[in-house]
């Protein structure tokens, strides 16, 4: 690892103030000022040689302010500084907004949930072994331009959706998945002010420019999020090669509103055969107005999965993740609440 | 408590002003005995652990994340030692394997896994036992299912599963009871 500088932050403004000393650099994820939440990725990134900054503000001591999980108006707040681990537990959150509960509990391992928060959560990097091998220097998000060595290497764990030519790599996350589903809105917190937008609309597909993954911008930090509603009826399922602790060859985010037999709203978001957090909207909609039967799930899942275009070794995400998502409908569908 | 770069006093506004070389100074208290280090800000508390205050039972297998061989308590909480950095732990106990027994008293846990043959090499045991015990506070060790679920953070090459579900299941209403 190399040398880097480290200061404790006092308070938001502290902290704000001295990630914006490297707002020189256009790519957050570059910058020579990187914030030090639950250190799952950064550290494990920083020890391969992946990130590389200069200095660490270590933004823990927000804490106080900033893990809030606040659902007083009948909407949800969740303090972006927030562990995994915490807002598992919360009984609220549990009952109105199960797919959150269930989509952190499934991520990671207990110590990891204890440790990470909810904001470097959805901010996690991907598990691209060549992105993650330095020594591999054809990697277009980590060396623009050198070219993708995932493209006709070992890509089981690949994307099949909203991939390009330049990177075919999975967005890893679970949390991200509910988050986008529910519609959530993502709180950012800069030098100059605080600015809230679509959850849906925080990463970027990597198209021609594979190093940029999101919309923040350096010296940014992701302070909350919100959603409005409850969403009692809402799965995660997540298909996976062990049991447990390990990432999803496939997901699905659910959440149903059904009165009377019918449904009035459905969300279907997938996970781990996508670049970005994946909503399947235009799947999605065959839901609407309509009573719910396992054929239906069967056509939605065929939609969700329709413009799909596998590599060498991942077309098997394709059938999985249809499954998945006629599973995760039928759970939703027919769960108690 | 005090924890500055030697070399510059107190924190300047612009990190990039300090030199990141620089050792750091930092009280850890581990196992309830407060140690003072200075130590390159890099250190994760594991090495911190294991270099600096000769507590070798925290073991370090991936050194990633992702073995848990390394699991320690922080203020009570299980964590991974491989990724915490030893100057973010400043003001927090940290507890290792080595504060469990009371004298030559094992803790329950520790002779659960004693009696229920619950390793092979033992290179994983101490990380194992540190989860077990968290395992049980969090509340998580009621059944079978729930021990494994909430034990699969912690990987044993050896495959001595279902020893360690049963010296779990051994240990927890000890644990329970306080």
């Amino acid at each position: 690892m190399r040398p880097f500088t480290y200061q404790r932050a006092s308070d938001p403004n502290a902290a704000l103030t001295a990630l914006a000393a490297s707002s020189g650099n256009p790519l957050p994820t570059e910058a020579a000022v990187q914030a030090l939440a639950g250190g799952t990725t950064l550290i494990d990134l920083m020890k391969l040689d992946v990130m590389r900054p200069q200095a660490l503000v270590d933004i823990n001591p927000l804490a106080g302010s900033w893990a809030e999980i606040n659902l007083d108006d009948g909407n949800l707040r969740l303090g972006a500084l927030a562990r995994m681990s915490d807002v598992v537990a919360h009984q609220e959150v549990q009952r109105h907004y199960p797919v959150i509960a269930q989509s952190l509990q499934l991520a990671a391992s207990p110590q990891l949930r204890n440790m990470a928060t909810l904001g470097g959560n959805v901010l996690q990097r991907t598990r691209c072994t060549y992105f993650r091998d330095v020594s591999y220097t054809n990697c277009n998000k980590r060396n623009p331009g050198s070219g993708c060595a995932a493209m006709d290497g070992v890509n089981r764990m690949h994307a099949v959706l909203g991939a390009s030519d330049q990177c075919i790599a999975t967005y890893p996350g679970d949390f991200a998945q509910a988050l986008i589903a529910l519609d959530a809105n993502v709180e950012i917190s800069g030098k100059s002010g605080t600015r809230t937008m679509p959850f849906a609309q925080l990463h970027k597909r990597p198209g021609n420019t594979p190093q940029i993954e999101t919309v923040l911008a350096p010296g940014e930090l992701i302070s909350a999020f919100t959603i409005n509603g409850r969403w009692p009826r809402s799965v995660y399922l997540k298909a996976r090669d062990r049991q447990s602790y390990e990432f999803a060859l496939s997901s699905a985010a659910v959440a149903l509103d059904v009165q009377d037999g019918i449904v009035q709203e459905a969300r279907v978001a997938l996970g781990g055969v996508a670049t970005v957090p994946w909503r399947a909207r235009q799947a999605e909609a065959l839901l609407k107005g309509l009573k719910f039967d396992d054929g239906l799930a069967g056509r939605v899942a065929e939609a969700a999965f329709a413009g799909a275009q596998p590599r060498e070794h991942n077309a098997f995400k394709i059938d999985l993740g249809k499954r998945v998502v006629a599973r995760a409908l039928h759970k939703a569908a027919t769960m108690e609440i | 408590m005090p924890m500055t770069a030697r070399a510059q006093g107190p924190t300047p506004n612009t990190p990039t002003a300090q030199d990141p070389t620089a050792p750091v100074d930092v009280v850890l208290r581990v196992n309830g005995q407060d140690h003072t280090l200075s130590i390159d800000a890099r250190t994760a508390l594991l090495d911190a652990l294991r270099e600096h205050l000769g507590l070798t039972g925290s073991k370090k297998g991936c050194d990633h994340g992702q073995c848990g061989a390394c699991t320690v308590l922080v203020d009570g909480r299980r964590v991974v030692s491989c990724l915490t950095l030893a100057v973010t732990t400043l003001g927090k106990n940290v507890s290792t394997v080595e504060g469990l027994a009371q004298g030559d008293r094992l803790h329950p846990m520790q002779q659960a896994f004693v009696d229920q043959d619950a390793f092979q090499c033992g290179y994983c045991t101490p990380g194992q036992i540190m989860s077990a015990i968290a395992s049980v506070r969090e509340g998580h060790a009621g059944s079978e299912d729930d021990i494994r679920e909430y034990m699969s953070g912690n990987i044993c090459r050896c495959a001595a599963y279902p020893n360690i579900v049963a010296a779990v299941k051994q240990a927890a209403p000890d644990i329970a009871k306080g």
